[in-house]
């Protein structure tokens, strides 16, 4: 199936998902993105850089490991991972960058502004702007600006300028509101490299092109190390798009697809970020596009929470919520609690240490594993590695040595300071 | 009595009008009716009530602020609506529902267009959504007899201007220039060719907003707009100098 086939239906629109909706000032910034969009998708040349570029800049391609010690411990399925935490950078946030970094240089603009949450995208970017010489800002939640500080120290020392948000929850979809803001004024030499597949067409169709090279690469590597397709494929999905980018390769086969969302405190809870997993969000207008929002009677949003900064997020990309319609992909959550077990089960079983948004689908894989057969097969996509979330990790384990360290090394800094 | 018909009336007396803006719930309705008030008695000929929404991405600054104080302390869209037909029937100006697409979409097309009506609303200005998006919402508008608000912007292209056109109805949201709420525009030449270019356009009239701060920049705009739209300046003198402020800063604009 062509999920992009927009020939019998309007175009931009997943089912009734999709769509632009824009203040007037952006409809020829939107339509000009468009035009270089379509140009770029039917040159092949043009992904043939794009690839090559990720291979020479980035290491793709991302291997497969096969998890034998946890796949015996558990008992049950074969489980997989495709390793995208590999990636310079440390996740996939940088395929749908340097695809976009090559569209703005056809695009002829000469700088880059961009929303992040937990800053994997806001450092891929600041990353790509400085391969490519474009003047970069990255806006960012205040809340998260103060738990993130390791991403940030990245994104400054690549030249970026980082804007602290201080509207709204001061999180991820603030810093998104504040992109529009700023593209809305600076549009003529301004490109905005929005980090997942949701906002307005084509944005959800591009970032799903680019990222489409993890699930063409697991494909062709499952069937060379595993002798076979998986029987099931286990993703993350805050906005979505690492999950849209495997789920494509096993899209027209007899694979299940599996979305793993961020169930926070858990289900009744009103504090976590699962769209679809849970029954909280309803369709609504916003951030440019139409999709399932938690979002409270009257249209405005609703407080979220993650562990995973990068799943904290209000809306989902409208190619899931048609997806989910279709029943073509199954929805699940991972509570906080769930994904700190999982997080340590990993490291201590299989030495891999994912990022808290791929430990979400780890969650979800581990619980299912056993309960399917020795000769059945899973596959994991690891978006992102974690130990360069060594902060926020050390957080979530709440772990007593890190501590004193890290207050060991404040006041260290104090007594410099005077 | 229709949006245009109104204006065409008003513009016999005045060679400008002006539309203002107030943010529901902020500060508070109270100091709402108080703005409306000066508002009213220096003349003001339209009103926007803008219903506050938890992602006004559209807006600068000092309108998200007000967004999200007026939803912190409580404001509903009922009470919205409630406040739109007070205003309405309380003073000699015409009132314009403001705010963002979702607002509409979540109580339903129909109710919407039926509570703006009920309200003595004489149309809406929703500024993310797109006339691609909106032919439905603007065939029930008709039915009801109230007004979708149009907006033209300097980026917008000969070609799309003629659709724009095609759909207009009541008055037509010139943008002065790129950007959101509350920034200062240069009041000059290229407003004015804009201005032209959207006259080509459409038959409905044209009013100016976006960066509109002073009697000099609604004089720039005499003979060539038909309405005048101050926004943010408004709001900005309400919090600086309160109902005194207020009330020279628009006996000047409109002198």
């Amino acid at each position: 199936m062509d999920i992009f086939d927009f020939s019998d239906g309007r175009e931009g629109y997943y089912g009734e998902y999709g769509g632009v909706f824009l203040p007037e000032i952006l409809q020829a910034t939107i339509e000009e993105l468009l035009a270089c969009f379509r140009e770029c998708k039917a040159d092949p040349k043009f992904w043939q850089d794009y690839v090559a570029l990720l291979q020479n800049y980035s290491g793709r391609p991302t291997p497969i490991t096969h998890l034998e010690n946890l796949s015996r411990k558990l008992g049950g399925a074969q489980i997989y991972v495709k390793r995208d935490d590999l990636n310079h950078t440390g996740s996939h946030k940088i395929n749908n960058v340097m695809g976009q970094g090559l569209l703005c240089q056809r695009l002829g603009k000469s700088k880059v502004i961009a929303e992040t949450g937990a800053g994997q995208h806001g450092f891929a970017t600041a990353t790509m702007a400085a391969k490519f010489g474009f003047e970069c800002k990255i806006y960012m939640g205040a809340v998260d600006v103060a738990r993130q500080r390791p991403n940030v120290f990245w994104m400054e020392n690549l030249g970026a300028e980082v804007i602290a948000v201080e509207d709204g929850q001061k999180t991820l979809k603030d810093a998104v509101n504040e992109c529009m803001r700023d593209w809305v004024t600076n549009m003529a030499d301004t490109h905005y490299i929005l980090g997942t597949a949701c906002g307005p067409h084509p944005f959800p169709e591009m970032v799903s092109w680019f990222q489409s090279i993890i699930g063409l690469e697991a494909r062709e590597q499952m069937l060379k190390q595993a002798g076979r397709l998986p029987d099931r494929v286990y993703a993350c999905v805050g906005g979505g798009s690492n999950a849209m980018g495997i789920f494509q390769g096993f899209m027209d086969d007899d694979v299940e697809l599996i979305g793993s969302e961020g169930g926070g405190h858990g289900v009744g809870s009103y504090m976590h970020s699962s769209r679809l997993a849970y029954d909280d969000a309803t369709v609504g207008v916003a951030q440019g596009y139409k999709t399932y929002f938690l979002q409270n009677d009257e249209g405005n949003m609703n407080e979220t929470h993650s562990v995973a900064a990068g799943l904290d997020y209000i809306g989902v990309n409208p190619i899931f919520a048609h997806l989910h319609d279709q029943g073509k992909v199954r929805f699940e959550a991972a509570t906080d609690v769930e994904v700190k077990e999982a997080l340590k089960l990993t490291m201590r079983t299989e030495g891999l240490i994912p990022a808290l948004e791929s430990t979400h689908a780890f969650v979800t894989a581990i619980k299912e594993a056993p309960t399917m057969g020795k000769d059945q097969i899973i596959l994991i996509n690891q978006s992102g590695r974690g130990d360069k979330d060594i902060f926020t990790i050390a957080d979530a384990l709440d772990d007593a040595k890190w501590k004193s360290f890290i207050g060991g090394k404040a006041d260290q800094y104090r007594a410099e300071n005077n | 009595m229709g949006l245009q018909r109104f204006i065409a009336e008003r513009k016999q007396s005045k060679d400008i009008l002006v539309m203002a803006h107030v943010v529901c719930g902020y500060p508070s309705f109270e100091e709402n009716l108080q703005e409306l008030e000066i508002m009213a008695e220096a003349g003001v000929d339209l009103v926007e009530l803008q219903f506050p929404f938890s992602e006004p991405s559209a807006d600068g600054p000092l309108f998200v602020r007000a967004n999200e104080q007026s939803l912190k302390s409580g404001t509903t869209v009922d009470q919205c609506f409630d406040f739109m037909k007070l205003v309405s029937a309380r003073f000699p100006f015409k009132v314009l529902m403001m705010g963002y697409y979702n607002t509409a979409f979540k109580m339903g097309e129909v109710a919407f267009v039926t509570r703006v009506k009920e309200s003595g609303g004489v149309g809406y200005i929703l500024p993310d959504l797109p006339i691609e998006e909106s032919a439905e919402l603007h065939r029930l508008s008709e039915e009801a007899g109230i007004e979708p608000i149009i907006l033209m912007t300097p980026t917008t292209s000969d070609a799309r201007l003629v659709k724009l056109g095609a759909v207009s109805r009541g008055l037509v949201y010139v943008v002065a220039r790129k950007g959101v709420t509350g920034s200062k525009t240069q009041m000059g030449d290229d407003v004015l060719a804009l201005i032209e270019r959207c006259r080509q356009h459409t038959d409905v009239p044209l009013g100016v907003g976006f960066g509109i701060s002073s009697k000099a920049d609604v004089d720039v705009l005499r003979g060539h707009a038909d309405i005048a739209i101050v926004g943010t300046a408004a709001l900005k003198i309400w919090e600086e100098g309160g109902a005194p402020a207020l009330r020279s800063f628009f006996a000047e604009l409109m002198a």
